[in-house]
């Protein structure tokens, strides 16, 4: 049997899914994140109990959401509760995963999402802002990103801490008085799996994607990414994670139509 | 243990960024003592109750997520009627953002999020305004800022936070990283945030202003509380009998409320949950017009200013008709019925 054929959406998609585990729980956004809850729930963590910053609590989701705070973030959800109450249930430390995007990213997981540019006040390049991001990634236990990776994206200095991840390194979440044990955990790119080294909580290469070179890799990295002994091609979709994300999960492909 | 803690004690001013709003609860104490409580009916027209109740140079915080359940028929009057120098809470701000911002009656932000309507795309016309240092902003996140609303409905100074630490964000805010007194940890205390003037829409009011609200809260209950001023929208009125039925369910009761209007589909183009889905055709058309900043003055001329009223705007992006595939698109009706809907 040949292998399915996917695009770069659905490969995210499908890696990012595998990390969350049955029983746990999580807050997400619209888009790749969220169509990765979804997928979860329909493969190995049909518990994984799924929130919305806005106040939604494990809805049956029956489209994905345009906005974190539309009704379908809710829809015959357990509980329709509020900004404070899911904050507060990251902040009590009730929230296992959680998945953040921004315009730049660095070698410790730092993601930027407010500006380009060195001046708040006059920004080159105004950002969104926080949103909620900055506060899910101080707060539940395990950060992951779905992003593209490119050499303007992964920066050795992002222009504005938004959203902390290692900050500058081993201990330094810590320090800055964040709970113990929190930060980034995997980083889904198109091009690889990035997981974070214990020693210096840097970037550390797990698994390349099928037909993807190290040179490859590291090309589109505006740092020096650290490589795990045993870099593993990371394993592609199956055609049942495949058949599920088209025809349950996205069905009008808003986001794997992304791909 | 807890004395050597306490000795232990330090402030450090972590933000550098303007505190827009006095958080001084003995003064926020005076205002509520002389804030009216009377049970009076307080129904009016949209024009009237921002004529009364928002003015140039007030810091205004907008109900509901950014295009969810919010108040926009009250947004489109403020701009209708020419405010400008306005404050603004940016806590998930987008379609209200892209209103406000957009049409130039802000100067000053607390930015936690704004300019972006999620995963649609970004507002030009709003960054413009950013980006041109038109507009004063100090930053925050969604958090802060909902426990900012709740610090102030709980008559206290501050709230202590554990999100943040670390991060530019909080550098840019006007935050203050605390030692907590029991245990020793690194706190950021948030400041309570009174607004001078709030808007919410809801799903039912009464007469005098105690509401329901359907769905997620988001954060208004706390910031029906910490408002100075309060206009309610509402979908519809009810008897004040209704809400005697089940007070259960009275999220804003009526002595926060300054004013009460009734605007069926006010939270249009956004959504309102069990109501009616977001027109995201309309949306689509605010982000592609922003695109050229003359183009999009003539759409505010065309769509909010030369237009008399919302019902007016209403007819104007497709009537009962729209608003109908809108309700069957929130109740999921298209596929027993027949027929795409509403995208």
């Amino acid at each position: 049997m040949s292998a399915p054929a996917y695009n770069r959406m659905e490969l995210m998609i499908c890696l990012a899914s595998r990390y969350l585990e049955d029983d746990r729980t999580a807050v997400v956004g619209t888009g790749a994140p969220c169509a990765a809850a979804m997928l979860a729930q329909k493969t190995a963590a049909p518990n994984l109990m799924v929130m919305f910053e806005a106040g939604g609590v494990g809805p049956i989701l029956p489209t994905m959401p345009i906005s974190v705070g539309d009704s379908r973030t809710f829809f015959r959800g357990l509980a329709a509760s509020s900004m404070a109450d899911i904050m507060s249930s990251c902040q009590r430390g009730m929230v296992d995963y959680t998945f953040l995007g921004g315009a730049q990213i660095d070698m410790y997981g730092n993601i930027n999402s407010t500006m380009i540019g060195g001046d708040i006040q006059r920004p080159k390049v105004r950002l969104p802002g926080s949103g909620g991001a900055g506060d899910l990634a101080s707060l539940c236990w395990r950060t992951m990103m779905i992003t593209p990776q490119d050499r303007r994206r992964f920066v050795p200095r992002v222009d504005f801490i938004t959203s902390p991840g290692y900050l500058d390194g081993a201990g330094a979440r810590e320090a800055a008085g964040l709970p113990p044990g929190t930060g980034p955990y995997k980083v889904i790119t198109d091009l690889c799996v990035i997981g974070f080294d214990e020693a210096t909580k840097r970037m550390r290469v797990e698994s390349a994607h099928p037909g993807v070179t190290r040179e490859q890799v590291q090309e589109n990295t505006g740092f020096e990414l650290l490589w795990a002994p045993d870099v593993k091609e990371s394993a592609p979709p199956t055609s049942e994670e495949l058949r599920i994300l088209r025809d349950e999960v996205d069905s009008l492909r808003y986001i794997i139509g992304r791909g | 243990m807890a004395e050597a803690v306490i000795e232990r004690m330090a402030v450090r001013r972590v933000g550098r960024g303007r505190l827009f709003m006095d958080p001084n609860v003995d003064k926020a104490r005076e205002y509520f003592r002389q804030r009216d409580r009377r049970l009076v009916p307080k129904v009016t027209t949209v024009p009237e109750a921002v004529a009364r109740l928002v003015h140039d140079g007030d810091y205004v915080a907008v109900g509901g997520f950014g295009a969810d359940r919010i108040p926009t028929a009250v947004l489109h009057e403020i701009v209708r009627q020419g405010r400008k120098d306005l404050g603004l809470s940016g806590h998930t701000a987008t379609h209200d953002c892209q209103i406000l911002i957009g049409a130039g009656c802000v100067n000053r932000c607390d930015v936690a999020y704004v300019i972006g309507l999620e995963a649609r795309g970004l507002s030009r016309a709003s960054r413009r305004q950013f980006e041109s240092g038109k507009i004063a902003v100090a930053e925050w996140t969604n958090a802060a800022l909902a426990w900012r609303y709740r610090a102030a409905a709980m008559g206290v100074p501050f709230l202590p936070m554990r999100s943040g630490l670390g991060t530019d964000t909080m550098k840019e805010s006007a935050a203050v990283e605390i030692t907590c007194p029991f245990t020793g940890i690194k706190l950021l205390a948030v400041p309570a945030l009174f607004p001078d003037v709030a808007m919410i829409h809801v799903h039912r009011a009464d007469v005098y202003g105690n509401c329901q609200i359907d769905g997620i809260m988001v954060a208004d209950d706390d910031l029906a509380r910490a408002a100075k001023r309060l206009i309610i929208s509402t979908e519809r009125l009810v008897p004040e009998s209704a809400i005697r039925a089940d007070p259960t369910r009275t999220a804003i009761p009526y002595f926060c409320v300054d004013a009460v209007v009734e605007v069926p589909y006010g939270s249009y183009p956004g959504n309102m949950p069990y109501e009616y889905f977001s027109d995201e055709d309309h949306l689509r058309q605010w982000l592609e017009v922003e695109e050229d900043a003359a183009a999009f003055e003539h759409f505010l001329d065309k769509y909010i200013r030369n237009t008399p009223d919302f019902a007016a705007y209403l007819e104007l992006c497709g009537g009962i008709k729209r608003l109908q595939e809108l309700r069957r698109t929130e109740l999921m009706l298209h596929a027993a019925i027949g027929g795409g809907g509403a995208k």
